[in-house]
């Protein structure tokens, strides 16, 4: 490491993040977890283009197993299985995405205002997660179908986000309070930092791996979320999500019947979507601590 | 040069601050320009909050704190002047960042215009002040430096502004024998710059060794303050003369201290001041040395106001 003198002062911001992708690019886990959520990712996005449109179309036999006609096989209808998979795959993504985008972006507003100014705001915004925390979700949920009826995907993952953020916020909040009192806070503070960069820059980072957890556990809670609502009869009744795909296999004795395809594909595609970004948790924490990369 | 005046803080405790917490109360003193004051207390005697809000970490509650007659909440560029070292040096690093990024943080804040090669050298010139080798510390993690590096460090820091205040909170108490005396000869050298340093501590040799003033402080209030082979040679108040009786000295033997007059009824601040004197308040028992009530039960003016 030969760093010119002049250089010096240039490498304090940028040389953070250089030294993390350095440490990135060479982590076995993150890499793995990256690439099989990136096949998962490509297709889901451009798989409908190529496949058939409906992905509840009758356009098989039924009760076929995987064939060279039907990947994945069909349903007990007809319907083609790999199909679904591809349209269930986009519609868990977005649903995983923009529910836990949603949870995740006020759970951590609220727990990083909360834990950083304290006294009468913490009391104020805590009231506030509490309640919603309390708050019966589903009956919520009843009420909001009854008068507006959920009709796609994108009104269920918000309201998916708008539900589930408190524990984050809750969590963060915690988090947020020991680390305010860390002396390194009063340095920065000492060093005329503003407060929104002190928990940008200060915190926040002593976190991100949490943060990135965070995001990691309400993302697959919205996709299990998403797939009992779907189940109960309050998701949009027209589209397919992998949710969807395990509860209909549920329902038609697939696993009596043997029909193993018909629940193993949307049932792995959950494991492999949220394990994956588990897997590229653990990678993360040793890119983020540079404790943890020292052997 | 910092002049405390009438300084309390109230903590607001409980839920929506139904409680009050007095951790400071009606404390006044001044630190000059080259001029060591040692504040010294036990754990919760309110010597840290007096450091924070001189050093605007938290708010005074009551009373005033200037600098050069200038109350410090109203000053723009404070820490260009006044600037503090804390007691742990490794939880004064953010652990995923390199140390030297402290020194990074003054150079974005307080001098964005500055050459890299002006800053170079005004980093090292710090460097070299508090005896640290530039290719020892620069570009490496907080844990890979020792806890005498971290606080050279961090008053390597405080130099790169041209500080004329430092706020020493038991800076050398997680230090091993051998590097503490090397950050308090440090002191020394600051205090001959010209610095004026507030060294808080809870070890009565140590405020002995460094300081020309000495404060103690007790649940928030000054008990005894003044010129500091004042205080420590002729000790007034009850609570300053326990704890120089647990100090072991060279020249005394224990039985002599057992000698001690009783305590009379009334306390040397109620004994000077008249038995009317408003409490809490300091008495000048001699010149440069003040005293305040004893408060500990055996004063009978003290009691009687309680009531």
């Amino acid at each position: 490491m030969s760093v010119v003198p002049d250089e010096k002062a240039a490498v304090a911001t940028t040389g953070v993040r250089a030294e993390a992708l350095h440490f990135a690019l060479r982590n076995g886990k993150l890499l793995a977890g990256l690439t099989v959520l990136v096949v998962l990712l490509v297709l889901g996005l451009f798989g409908p283009m190529v496949a058939a449109a409906d992905p509840n179309a009758y356009v098989g036999p039924q009760f076929a197993p995987p064939s060279g006609e039907h990947w994945f096989g069909t349903t007990i209808f007809g319907q083609d299985i790999f199909t679904q998979f591809i349209h269930g795959l986009r519609a868990t993504f977005l649903v995983g995405l923009l529910g836990g985008g949603i949870a995740a972006v006020i759970g951590m507003a609220i727990g990083f205002t909360a834990g950083y100014r304290g006294g009468i705001v913490d009391e104020i915004l805590n009231m506030l997660t509490n309640i919603v925390l309390v708050l019966p979700a589903l009956a919520v949920l009843l009420v909001i179908n009854a008068y507006l009826g959920i009709r796609s995907i994108p009104v269920q993952a918000v309201f998916i986000g708008l539900t589930s953020w408190p524990w984050v916020a809750r969590a963060i909040r915690a988090q947020t309070f020991s680390l305010r009192s860390r002396e390194f806070v009063d340095l920065a503070r000492l060093s005329g930092v503003r407060p929104w960069r002190i928990m940008t820059r200060e915190i926040a980072p002593n976190m991100s791996s949490y943060l990135f957890m965070a995001f990691i556990l309400l993302f697959g809670g919205s996709v299990l979320i998403g797939a009992s609502l779907d189940f109960i009869g309050l998701g949009p009744t027209d589209s397919i999500s992998l949710g969807l795909m395990l509860n209909n296999a549920a329902r038609y004795n697939a696993l009596h019947l043997g029909m193993w395809w018909w629940f193993i594909p949307p049932g792995l595609g959950i494991t492999a979507v949220v394990g994956s970004l588990y897997v590229m948790n653990v990678g993360l924490d040793e890119v983020f601590n540079p404790k943890l990369r020292e052997m | 040069m910092l002049r405390l005046d009438r300084v309390s803080k109230t903590f607001r405790t409980g839920s929506f601050g139904g409680r009050e917490l007095h951790a400071v109360r009606e404390v006044g003193f001044e630190v000059a320009q080259g001029e060591v004051v040692s504040l010294i207390g036990e754990s919760g005697s309110g010597k840290t909050t007096l450091g924070r809000m001189i050093l605007r970490l938290a708010a005074v509650s009551e009373g005033s704190i200037t600098l050069d007659g200038v109350d410090i909440a109203r000053q723009k560029d404070y820490y260009r002047s006044v600037q503090g070292v804390f007691q742990d040096p490794f939880s004064s690093y953010n652990p995923i960042f390199k140390a030297d990024r402290v020194l990074e943080m003054i150079r974005q804040r307080f001098f964005p215009s500055m050459g890299a090669a002006d800053w170079r050298a005004r980093v090292e010139s710090s460097l070299a002040a508090v005896r640290l080798d530039p290719g020892g510390v620069l570009g490496k993690y907080p844990h890979q430096l020792s806890g005498g590096q971290l606080q050279r460090l961090l008053i390597a820091r405080a130099l790169l502004l041209d500080i004329r205040m430092l706020v020493a909170d038991e800076i050398i108490s997680m230090l091993d024998a051998s590097t503490r005396i090397d950050v308090l000869n440090l002191l020394g050298e600051l205090k001959g710059r010209g610095l004026g340093i507030l060294f808080i501590t809870h070890d009565l040799s140590l405020g002995n060794y460094v300081s020309e003033k000495t404060v103690v402080l007790r649940s928030g209030r000054v008990v005894e303050m003044g010129r500091t082979e004042l205080v420590f040679g002729n000790p007034l108040h009850p609570y300053t003369r326990n704890l120089l009786g647990s100090v072991p000295r060279l020249h005394r033997r224990w039985s002599e201290e057992e000698d001690a007059p009783e305590e009379e009824a009334t306390c040397f601040y109620h004994g000077a001041a008249g038995r009317d004197a408003t409490w809490p308040g300091l008495v000048e028992a001699e010149p440069g040395h003040f005293v305040g009530c004893a408060t500990s039960g055996t004063c009978a003016p003290a009691l009687e106001l309680v009531r």
